[in-house]
C-alpha cells in the first residue's frame, strides 16, 4: 500500500478551481516531482498536502489514516517554502532548533542534532549567524535542515531553489537529491524546471490548470510525452498542429511546413482528416545545403542561430511554419548563416503523434 | 477565529460605551429635546457670520498652516533619507520630537522665544536700548502658523523620509540614463513614486492644524479661535451645549473625510516599503551644492528646535534666578500652591494616568490591529478610517461628549479619575494602531505557516513567532501612547476634577494667575514635561524598524 494517497482532491479560492480532482500516490522512499507551470496549482497542492490549506473535497490518506482535517502541526510533514521563511528574529541555530524544541526533545540532543545537520550541509559554525548575514545559498541549506531536523514523514519542498544561479542551484539540487536519499525521506518536490526535475525525481507528476496531466519516471515521459504541454515541458521545440490527408502504413500529414510522410503507429488512431499534433526531435532533423528533392525534405531560411557550446541550434523558416535543428559547429558540407537556404530533412521514423491536444 | 471574534467584543464594546454613546449624546443634544426637535442648532449656527467665518477661518489657517509644514518637512524628508552625516542618528531622534511634545509645551516655547519677555526681544531690547519689544507676533496668525508648522513637520518628514528612503535609487539612475535631466527625474520618477506619502502626510498634517487647540488657546488670542477653540468655549464658558454639539458634529464630518482620504494614501505608501535596504540609499555629501544643502538643512532644523531651548533658558534665567532656585521653586510645597495640590502630586497624576493609558491603548490597539488585518480589502480602509476616528474628533469634542453622556446614570463616571484616563486612552489607542499595523501588513504569512508545519501549536506560534515580530512596534506604540497621555490637554481641561489635575493643564492655569512665581512654575512644568516625553522617545529610537511608527 502507499503512504501517501490522494485522491480526487479539489480546491477553489473565490470559485477559481486551483486543484480540479486530482489523485496520485507515494511510497514510501520515493521522490515525487511536481512539475508544471506557474499557477498550475502546484503550490496550492502542497498547501493542501500540509494542511495549511482544507481541501473543498477528496481525501488525503498517509500511512493508512484520513488526514484531511488534521492540523498542520500534528501532521508530522516539512514544508520548504519558495521564500523559506526563516525567522528573522533567531539565528541559524534558533532556526534549525525550532522544529526540535516543538518536539520538547530535551536541550542536548537539540544540539547535537543541530550540529549534526549544520555539518551534513557544510555549514558547521555557522550557528550563530543571523539570518540576513547568510548568502542565498546559505539560507538555502540553512532552510533544508530546519525542515529535514524534525524528522519529517514526509518532506515538500516549493520551488525552493528557483532564486539562485545556475551553478549554485546545480550543486545543491545533488546535494538534496543525495541527501534525501541517504535518509530514505518520501519527499514531493515542485518545479517548472525540467532539468531540476530530471535531477531529483523517481517519478515525475505534470500538471496544468490544476489537473494530472501525466505521471511516470523521467524517462518514460521523454519516451511518450502525453500532449503538447509536457513536451514543451520537457523542452520540446518541435510540436506542430496537422491534419492527416490518407490513413494507411505509411501517413500523409499536412502540417504548417508542407506535408509530412510518417510511419503508422498501432498505438495511435489516425484517420483520414482527424487533427494530430505531430512532435518532430530537433536532434534528429538534418540540415544541407543541397536542395530538397526527397520525401520529408523541405527548403527554408535559417532565421536564429544560437550557439549552444557543443553545437548550433538553428530556426528555420518552412512555409508557413518553422523548424528547430542542430547543426554541428565545424562542418565542411554545411553553412549556416542567418539567411541562408537550407534544405532540412526529417525521418520519417522519428516523426510522432501525441494524444493529447496542442 | 472564533477566539479572535470574543476578544473583538472588548474593544468593540469599549468604543461604544466611551465613544459612540457620548458622540451620540451630543448629536442628541444639537438636534434638542423631545418637545422642540429639530435641526435648528445647525441653522442658527450656519446662519450667523461668526461661526461660518470660524469654520472657514478653521479650514484656511489649516491649508496655510500644511504649506508651511511642507515647505520645511520635505528638504529635512530628503536630508534624511539621501544624506549621511555625523551625528544624523541623534539628530533624527530629536527632530521628531515635536510632534509628541504636549500643545501646551509647545505653545511655551514659542511665548518663551517671541513673547513680549521672549528671548527674542529682550535680546534685541537690551541690544538696541528699545524700550518695547520689537517683535510683535504674539497674539497674531503667523505665530500660529509657526507653531502648527512646528508641531507637524515631524509627520512629513517621518512618513515622507521612510518611503523615501527606501526608494531604489536605481529608479533615479534609470530615468537619467534614458535620458532625462535632474529637474525631470524628480518630476516624472520621484516625485510620483513619493506622491501618496506625501500626500498621506499633508492629510494628517491638515487634521492636526484643523483640530488645534492648545497652540491657538494659548498663543493665538480671542480673534483666533478655530472650531476646536469655538466648541470649548461654547461648553465652557457660554454654556450653550446645543450649539456645540452641533459645531462638534459638523467637526467630526470634515475630520472622517480628511481621514478616509488619508488611510486610502496610507496603504500605498507602505506598500512600497522596503524595495531596498536603507543603507545602501544614502551617503555623504560630495558635491559642494551638495554639501551646501545637507548643512543649511541642519541649521534649519536646529532654527525649528529653538523654541524648546528658549522654554529652559527662560526657565532657568527669569528673574535672574539660576537652575537650582527654580528647581527647588518647582518641587516646593511651601506655598500652597494651585489649588493646594503640591506639583508632585500633580506629576504623580500624570505619570499614574499615562501608565494606566499605556496598558488600555496596547489592548484595544493590538486587537483592533488584528482584526482590521484580517478584514477584506474592500472594506480595509473604511474600517482604518473609523478606528482611527478618535485621533480626528478633537480632544474638546470627547471632553464636552463624557460630561453629557458620562456624567449621568446609567454611566455616572463624574468625579472619578477613569473618566480621565479613558478620554486619555481613546486618543492614544489609533497611535498603537498606527504603529502596529504596517508590521502586521508586512509580516509574511510564511513564517507563522512554517512554524505551523514545524509543529508549533496557535500559541506557541504566536509566542515564539509573532510576539517577538512586533514586539518593537508595540514598544514604539506604547511609547506613542504614553506621550499622548503625558501632554493630552483639550479632554483634561474640561474632564479634570481639581484634586486630579494633570501637568498640561496646571501648566495653562498656573499661566493664568499672575506673578513671577506662577510664570516659573509653568515653565519648570513644561520643562519636566518634555524632559519626561523626549526621554522615552529617544529611548525607543533604537527599537524601530524602518519605516514603522510616527504613521
Amino acid at each position: 500500500m502507499p503512504l501517501l494517497s490522494v485522491s480526487d482532491l479539489q480546491k477553489a479560492y473565490n470559485g477559481v478551481p486551483a486543484v480540479d480532482g486530482v489523485s496520485f500516490s507515494a511510497e514510501e522512499g520515493e521522490l515525487l516531482c511536481l512539475l508544471g507551470p506557474s499557477g498550475c496549482g502546484k503550490t496550492t497542492m502542497l498547501r493542501v498536502l500540509a494542511g495549511l490549506d482544507e481541501p473543498d473535497s477528496g481525501t488525503i490518506t498517509f500511512d493508512g489514516r484520513e488526514i484531511n482535517h488534521l492540523a498542520p502541526q500534528q501532521r508530522d510533514f516539512g514544508l520548504m517554502f519558495q521564500d523559506l521563511a526563516l525567522f528573522p528574529h533567531m539565528d541559524v541555530f534558533g532556526n534549525v532548533a525550532f522544529g526540535l524544541r516543538m518536539q520538547k526533545l530535551p536541550s542536548y540532543q537539540v544540539r547535537r542534532r543541530v550540529e549534526e545537520l549544520l555539518d551534513l550541509v557544510e555549514l558547521g559554525n555557522y550557528s550563530h549567524r543571523k539570518v540576513h548575514e547568510l548568502s542565498g545559498g546559505e539560507r538555502q541549506r540553512v532552510a533544508l535542515v530546519r525542515s529535514l531536523a524534525p524528522a519529517p514523514r514526509l518532506l515538500m519542498f516549493d520551488e525552493p531553489l528557483g532564486s539562485l544561479d545556475r551553478a549554485l542551484r546545480e550543486s545543491l539540487q545533488s546535494q538534496v537529491h543525495r541527501i534525501l536519499k541517504e535518509v530514505g525521506l518520501t519527499s514531493i518536490y515542485v518545479t517548472h524546471d525540467r532539468d531540476e526535475a530530471f535531477t531529483m525525481a523517481d517519478r515525475l507528476i505534470f500538471m496544468n490548470h490544476g489537473k494530472i496531466i501525466q505521471t511516470g519516471s523521467p524517462e518514460e515521459a521523454v519516451a511518450a510525452p502525453a500532449d503538447g504541454f509536457v513536451a514543451r515541458t520537457l523542452g520540446f521545440k518541435n510540436i506542430l498542429p496537422g491534419v492527416v490527408l490518407e490513413d494507411g502504413l505509411t501517413l500523409k500529414v499536412n502540417c504548417p511546413i508542407g506535408v509530412l510522410s510518417a510511419v503508422k503507429r498501432d498505438s495511435i488512431n489516425t484517420p483520414a482528416g482527424s487533427a494530430q499534433t505531430i512532435l518532430i526531435d530537433e536532434a534528429v532533423v538534418a540540415i544541407s545545403n543541397d536542395s530538397a528533392n526527397e520525401i520529408n525534405s523541405f527548403q527554408g531560411v535559417i532565421t536564429e542561430r544560437v550557439f549552444r557550446g557543443d553545437r548550433y541550434e538553428l530556426r528555420v523558416k518552412i512555409g508557413e511554419g518553422e523548424l528547430y535543428c542542430h547543426a554541428p559547429l565545424e562542418s565542411p558540407e554545411v553553412q549556416v548563416e542567418i539567411n541562408q537556404s537550407v534544405s532540412v530533412y526529417v525521418d520519417s521514423q522519428a516523426i510522432r503523434f501525441l494524444d493529447g491536444s496542442e | 477565529m472564533t477566539v479572535g471574534r470574543i476578544l473583538l467584543i472588548v474593544p468593540l464594546a469599549y468604543l461604544a460605551i466611551f465613544f459612540i454613546y457620548p458622540l451620540g449624546s451630543i448629536f442628541a443634544r444639537s438636534l434638542g429635546s423631545e418637545s422642540n426637535f429639530g435641526f435648528e442648532p445647525f441653522r442658527i449656527l450656519l446662519n450667523d457670520p461668526y461661526y461660518l467665518g470660524r469654520i472657514w477661518f478653521t479650514i484656511w489657517q489649516a491649508v496655510v498652516s500644511t504649506l508651511l509644514t511642507l515647505t520645511i518637512g520635505l528638504p529635512v524628508a530628503f536630508l534624511f533619507a539621501r544624506y549621511e552625516f555625523p551625528g544624523k542618528t541623534l539628530l533624527k531622534a530629536v527632530s521628531s520630537l515635536p510632534f509628541v511634545m504636549p500643545t501646551i509645551v509647545v505653545a511655551m516655547g514659542f511665548t518663551a522665544l517671541f513673547g513680549s519677555q521672549g528671548l527674542v526681544n529682550s535680546a534685541l531690547m537690551s541690544m538696541f536700548g528699545l524700550d518695547d519689544p520689537p517683535v510683535r507676533i504674539t497674539n497674531t496668525l503667523t505665530i500660529i502658523f509657526m507653531a502648527h508648522a512646528f508641531y507637524n513637520y515631524a509627520i512629513i518628514v517621518r512618513i515622507v523620509s521612510a518611503l523615501w528612503s527606501n526608494l531604489d535609487p536605481d529608479l533615479e539612475g534609470t530615468a537619467k540614463v534614458l535620458g532625462a535631466g535632474s529637474v525631470r527625474t524628480f518630476y516624472h520618477v520621484t516625485l510620483p513614486l513619493l506622491l501618496p506619502a506625501i500626500v498621506s502626510a499633508s492629510l494628517l498634517s491638515f487634521a492636526f492644524s484643523f483640530t488645534s487647540f492648545g497652540v491657538v488657546l494659548v498663543l493665538g488670542g480671542p480673534e483666533f479661535s478655530t472650531l476646536e477653540v469655538s466648541i470649548y468655549e461654547l461648553t465652557a464658558k457660554l454654556f450653550r451645549l446645543p450649539l456645540a454639539g452641533a459645531l462638534a458634529i459638523i467637526q467630526l464630518g470634515f475630520t472622517y473625510f480628511f481621514l478616509l482620504f488619508y488611510s486610502k494614501f496610507q496603504e500605498q505608501s507602505v506598500a512600497r516599503i522596503d524595495l531596498k535596504p536603507r543603507e545602501s540609499t544614502s551617503r555623504c555629501p560630495i558635491r559642494w551644492r551638495e554639501k551646501v544643502f545637507v548643512i543649511a538643512t541642519i541649521l534649519l532644523l536646529l532654527t525649528l528646535l529653538s523654541p524648546l531651548v528658549a522654554l529652559v533658558v527662560r526657565w532657568i534665567t527669569l528673574d535672574g534666578g539660576f537652575a537650582t532656585n527654580q528647581m527647588a521653586n518647582l518641587f516646593s510645597d511651601d506655598r500652597g500652591s494651585y489649588f493646594h495640590l503640591s506639583p508632585i502630586t500633580i506629576i504623580w497624576n500624570s505619570l499614574r494616568f499615562a501608565l494606566i493609558t499605556v496598558a488600555i491603548s496596547l489592548i484595544i490597539g493590538t486587537i483592533i490591529s488584528y482584526s482590521i488585518t484580517n478584514v477584506s480589502r474592500r472594506w480595509r480602509n473604511l474600517a482604518d478610517a473609523l478606528v482611527m476616528l478618535p485621533l480626528g474628533v478633537s480632544a474638546v469634542t470627547l471632553g464636552f461628549g463624557y460630561i453629557i453622556a458620562l456624567g449621568r446614570p446609567p454611566i455616572d463616571l463624574r468625579g472619578s479619575w477613569l473618566i480621565l484616563v479613558i478620554a486619555h486612552s481613546l486618543v492614544a489607542y489609533p497611535f498603537v494602531i498606527r504603529s502596529l499595523l504596517p508590521v502586521l501588513k508586512g509580516m509574511n504569512s510564511n513564517l507563522r505557516e512554517a512554524a505551523a508545519v514545524l509543529g508549533a501549536n496557535p500559541t506557541r506560534v504566536f509566542l515564539l513567532i509573532e510576539l517577538p515580530l512586533i514586539a518593537p512596534a508595540l514598544l514604539v506604540g506604547a511609547t506613542f501612547a504614553f506621550a499622548v497621555s503625558m501632554g493630552e490637554f483639550g479632554a483634561s481641561l474640561i474632564l479634570v476634577r481639581v484634586e486630579f489635575t494633570t501637568m498640561p493643564v496646571a501648566i495653562f492655569r498656573f499661566l493664568g494667575l499672575p506673578g513671577a512665581a506662577n510664570l516659573s512654575m509653568a515653565l519648570g512644568m513644561s520643562c519636566l514635561l518634555m524632559v519626561v516625553v523626549s526621554l522615552g522617545f529617544i529611548a525607543i529610537e533604537r527599537f524601530r524598524y524602518k519605516g514603522i511608527g510616527g504613521f
